[in-house]
């Protein structure tokens, strides 16, 4: 387990399932990779010190299609120095297996065989080149893919533990449910209290569990929708595990993350936490209703909120009151119209017209 | 943040890349880390240590490379550095930076042998 923030893998429990969920169980989803780029390698001599080495350099080297090992062949005899300054970084295309006499990394033609071939123990460059997140990122396109199939406006909340999400969906549920249909996967690392809150309202919960984890990945929430098999321009509401800092990174497929402040927190929390708040595309401000009995310095909080991101939306809004609630329902039902509208131009929905009309030709026909 | 969910990010990556390859083991890992993605590095480094210790990259090096950190700004119209997500404009002092670079989190290459 992490000893940062707590995070790991198993234990991961998504409700109805009964059984854990190992994170790599039986799914793959392979990541598109542009195998065709050019290689630019360049890398740090940790030592740092100024040396010389000398190399041949007629490369000869093939890899567009594979993008893999790189059999960098030496082939000629020219010399050359390179000194290498402190901490100075070498950016040369070519330069994947040449030997420096202090750091012994690679050089397919200084090997037993004087020459590199396939299978032979030598040490070589992989060139890997793939996002660390690819992989949620992978799922994440085929949550976003379904979301867009069937016109679904999907929000990632996100907040600290105890600014009121929970009581904010209760109440945004209650104001809805007679225009949308509304469903919410909620995050937590143990019991299904939320869940049962939300349920308590008539709109369909599935409650996540993520044990050790500290944030939703994209993986989980497929799971979730699998279960929770929405109808057609539903909105989703994803409860995030309540954490300013993991969640961020980690795209889920949603339209929009949707970071929830409230006054009793500090209004410096967009500065310490700058990661969520650069990635939200809303910000809402609950518990305004508080306002006049905390320290809380409302235009400063909007203006550091700005300054980590420029293009953050804000609403002011307490649940408990009522307060702003209308303006939150209103970006809610314009979200809901683009997605709903998005449904109708997509592929899918324009081949199923495409169709229709032609089954109305050849029946007149 | 998540440091620990990336380290083992990381290893599925280098096992994958390695599965079909023969490898008797990896020796270094080069990672491009951007300067605002949020990384800590030195709990990222502790992660892989404990993350990597059983396996084909036990004891590897990890060479982390941290890519600086890139924004634009909407008032001057221009690409410019920053340290932070909060940085200002460091020609016109102004906050209205996005930040388009120095975000990734990559692993580059792999030394094996």
């Amino acid at each position: 387990m992490c000893t940062t923030c707590g995070c790991g893998q198993g234990e991961v429990r998504i409700e109805g399932s009964g059984q854990v969920h190992p994170e790599d169980h039986g799914h793959d989803h392979p990541v598109v990779h542009d195998r065709g780029h050019s290689h630019t390698h360049e890398h740090t001599h940790a030592d740092g010190t100024v040396h010389s080495h000398s190399h041949a350099h007629a490369h000869d080297h093939d890899h567009a299609d594979t993008g893999q090992d790189l059999p960098a062949l030496h082939l000629g005899t020219a010399t050359h120095d390179h000194p290498h300054a402190e901490a100075d970084l070498q950016a040369n295309p070519l330069a994947q297996g040449h030997a420096h006499a202090d750091a012994p990394d690679l050089h397919f033609g200084l090997g037993p065989a004087h020459a590199h071939a396939p299978g032979l123990s030598q040490e070589r460059m992989v060139q890997i080149e793939r996002d660390i997140l690819g992989k949620n990122d992978a799922f994440a396109a085929d949550n976003r893919g379904h979301f867009a199939e069937h016109g679904i406006f999907a929000l990632n909340l996100v907040s600290s533990p105890g600014s009121g999400k929970t009581t904010l969906l209760v109440k945004t549920i209650e104001m809805l449910k007679d225009r949308v249909r509304v469903a919410v996967v909620e995050g937590d690392q143990q019991t299904s209290t939320d869940a049962d809150r939300i349920r308590a309202t008539g709109a369909p919960a599935i409650q996540v569990n993520t044990g050790k984890g500290c944030h939703l990945d994209a993986h989980m929430v497929g799971h979730a929708l699998e279960r929770l098999a929405l109808p057609d321009d539903s909105l989703l509401m994803i409860e995030n595990v309540g954490n300013l800092v993991c969640p961020a990174a980690f795209d889920l497929g949603e339209a929009c993350k949707v970071v929830i402040l409230s006054v009793t927190e500090g209004e410096d929390k967009p500065l310490k936490y700058p990661n969520m708040f650069d990635a939200a595309g809303l910000m809402l401000l609950n518990k305004v209703d508080l306002l006049p009995y905390v320290r809380f310095d409302l235009d400063r909080c909007l203006d550091y909120a700005r300054r980590v991101n420029p293009r953050l939306q804000v609403l002011q809004v307490s649940a408990t009151t009522g307060e702003g609630m209308g303006a939150w329902l209103d970006w809610l039902m314009t979200g809901l119209e683009r997605a709903r509208a998005a449904r109708r131009e997509s592929p899918a929905a324009l081949r199923r017209r495409i169709a229709e009309l032609e089954a109305q030709l050849a029946a007149r026909g | 943040m998540h440091e620990m969910a990336l380290a083992e990010g990381i290893l599925q990556i280098v096992e994958d890349a390695v599965r079909d390859r023969t490898v008797a083991r990896v020796k270094e890992i080069h990672l491009d880390i951007g300067a605002l993605a949020g990384v800590e590095v030195e709990a990222l480094r502790f992660c892989l240590d404990v993350v990597l210790s059983n396996g084909v990259a036990a004891g590897a090096e990890v060479a982390l490379n941290v890519t600086p950190g890139e924004g634009w700004c909407l008032a001057c119209a221009e690409r410019v550095s920053i340290a932070a997500l909060y940085d200002p404009c460091p020609r016109c002092g102004g906050y209205q930076v996005q930040a388009t670079g120095g975000t990734e989190m990559r692993v580059k290459e792999l030394l094996v042998e």
